[in-house]
């Protein structure tokens, strides 16, 4: 792996809500579900996002300040500059799978529910949002073959709350090998203590700020308060962002 | 031969079960990273430079691969002394049980501010406090480094020492100075009980067809690969001129490359990119191949070594 930039074209570019667009690279890249790279834009600034497709590259980009505003304005043919893959990404397990996402945690579920279903598992997707307008990729999801369940906050899709309760009424109704999740660090903390509790095995990729990416400054360490799981000084970009337990 | 090697050495009064000192700024942010660096075979640990005040540093991009070694200009991120002073704390609580010194590092802009700054660490009792005279990244905000000056690294170095009292102290050098001997020869006849050489390189990666450096901070220091002939080369001039341990520091990827550090006349070794380019094994990987070299050529102690390919 080297860590520098090279140059990719954007394809397209399309809306999948009020907030959030989907962006076509020109190029492949040979990545794992769960790796992100480092997206720059020249004057503007380098950000951390999760492979959302690597054939062709795809990321998936919330607008939520000065730089993914920028990569919204994007057009077809222009240039984005990447460093990556970087990180460790998931490993399925056994023949069932549930995939929790919260927000644009959906974004590395995507070529996990490719990959798992190409390999004739079993995959139950839960999606999580505040509210029906910010869910991410369920038609996909359900397209592809996946059983979907959805939470919102506001009751406006699915049942009413967190997604963790929705994972857990799953865990504790079905045969289930593993389950793999993104989403927000609160999101995260519990369900790795829910899996804890059920004694499931669990992999969760976590955020943290991202300077360096490359494991060196240690920004992006997770803290053990996180979950208590995780050994000292586990660094999201270098050792993650997925976390495997056992 | 069946000895095993004795890859120990001593700084002053400080004993280092092997040489390998983890360098300032690489995994020094938090107790908990320092402790890991340490579990995984670093003979001492380095804390992240602090300064006086807190610092978010540079904004991305504030690193980049390039094909000769790596460029950062991640701006002394740090939490300001008196933060600093609780987390060296912490270090030192959990590093107890290992007997694995922690050294601190500090940088200001004055040499009063240097004192001030070095007064409030020694409160945590760090083993060593590394004086970062040198950093290449925050010239807009600091001016030049005193490093370039022997005048000004001496006054920094006799503010720190006042200071600290009793806790030895290493002062960081630059590479990038037209006589490193001399520098070396003015902190030391200013008190400094060992020297750090080398810190990173100014240099500048430019992307062709951004038009632009990649660096948000334009240019940045060279470490890794790149760095090593130019710190073997300081190394080698400090080793002739002063008689202080020396924590050769610079593109030390390998325990060959650890071996040649000795071999122009170091006492430890400062090991900061080798996390990148050896993944979190590094220190372990480095150590077993210093030792296999040592079994090879029958070297039972790295002092039978120290300076030889640069002795006349
Ligand atoms: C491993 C990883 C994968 C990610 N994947 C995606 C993804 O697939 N899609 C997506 O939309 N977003 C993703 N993000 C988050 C994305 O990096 C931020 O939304 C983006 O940096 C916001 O930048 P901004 O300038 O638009 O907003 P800013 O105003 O700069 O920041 C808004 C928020 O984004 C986060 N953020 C800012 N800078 C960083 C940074 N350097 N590292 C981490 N978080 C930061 C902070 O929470 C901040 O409060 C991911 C983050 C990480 C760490
Ligand atoms: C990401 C990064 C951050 C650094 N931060 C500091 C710092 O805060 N203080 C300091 O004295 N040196 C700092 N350095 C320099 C290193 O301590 C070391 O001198 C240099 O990297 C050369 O060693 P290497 O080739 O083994 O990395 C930093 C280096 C890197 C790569
Ligand atoms: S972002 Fe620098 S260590 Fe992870």
């Amino acid at each position: 792996m080297k860590a520098d930039f090279f140059t990719v074209k954007i394809k397209r570019t399309v809306k999948l809500n009020h907030r959030t667009i989907w962006v076509e690279m020109n190029q492949t890249l040979d990545a794992q579900p769960g790796q992100f790279v480092m997206a720059w834009l020249p004057g503007v600034g380098e950000r951390p996002f999760s492979i959302a497709g690597s054939a062709p590259l795809c990321l998936l980009v919330v607008d939520v300040g000065p730089f993914s505003q920028a990569i919204h304005q994007l057009k077809p043919g222009d240039t984005l500059w990447i460093k990556g893959p970087l990180g460790h990404g998931f490993s399925l397990l056994g023949d069932a799978a549930i995939l929790a996402g919260g927000g644009y945690g959906a974004a590395p579920l995507w070529p996990l529910a490719q990959l798992a279903l190409s390999q004739g598992m079993n995959v139950q997707v839960c999606l999580g949002a505040r509210s029906k307008a910010d869910l991410l990729l369920c038609d996909a999801f359900e397209e592809i073959g996946c059983e979907l369940t959805l939470a919102t906050e506001d009751g406006s899709a699915g049942e009413t709350g967190l997604v963790t309760g929705v994972v857990e009424k799953i865990l504790k109704s079905k045969k289930i090998d593993g389950l793999y999740a993104c989403g927000p660090t609160g999101m995260l903390t519990a369900l790795a203590s829910l899996a804890k509790t059920y004694n499931f095995p669990y992999q969760l990729s976590w955020e943290a700020l991202m300077r360096c990416g490359m494991g060196l400054c240690g920004s992006c360490e997770v803290p053990q308060t996180c979950d208590p799981a995780l050994p000292p000084g586990w660094l999201a970009c270098f050792d993650g962002p997925v976390f495997r337990y056992p | 031969m069946s000895k095993d090697p004795d890859l120990s050495i001593n700084i002053g009064k400080l004993k280092l079960h092997n040489p390998l000192v983890l360098a300032s700024g690489v995994l020094g942010t938090s107790a908990s990273l320092l402790y890991r660096a340490a579990r995984s075979g670093a003979g001492a640990v380095t804390a992240k430079s602090c300064g006086p005040e807190a610092r978010a540093g540079h904004p991305n991009p504030v690193m980049v691969e390039w094909e000769g070694g790596l460029l950062n200009a991640i701006g002394l991120t740090n939490p300001g002394a008196k933060e600093e002073v609780a987390l060296l704390k912490e270090t030192k609580r959990q590093l107890a049980a290992t007997g694995i010194p922690l050294f601190a590092s500090i940088f200001a802009g004055t040499p009063e501010e240097f004192g001030l700054v070095a007064g409030i660490i020694a409160e945590a009792d760090p083993d060593l406090i590394e004086v970062n005279i040198s950093c290449p990244n925050v010239r807009g905000d600091f001016g030049t480094p005193f490093a370039a000056d022997e005048h000004s690294a001496a006054l920094v170095t006799r503010a720190v020492k006042e200071a600290v009292g009793i806790t030895p102290i290493a002062v960081k050098l630059a590479p990038n100075v037209p006589n490193i001997g001399r520098i070396a020869a003015a902190v030391v006849n200013a008190g400094a009980d060992a020297i750090t050489a080398i810190n990173t390189m100014p240099g500048m990666v430019i992307d062709a067809e951004a038009c632009q450096p990649v660096l948000t901070n334009r240019t940045g220091g060279i470490s890794g690969p790149a760095l090593k002939p130019i710190a073997l080369r300081c190394v080698a001039e400090i080793a002739k001129t002063v008689d202080v341990p020396i924590i050769g520091t610079g593109g030390v990827i390998t325990g060959m490359d650890a071996i040649e550090m000795i071999l122009a006349g170091a006492k430890a070794v400062g090991v900061g990119s080798a996390y990148w380019y050896r993944g979190p094994e590094a220190f372990r990987l480095i150590i077993e191949e210093m030792k296999a070299f040592m079994i090879d050529h029958d070297i039972q102690s790295l002092e039978d070594i120290r300076g030889k390919a640069v002795r006349r």
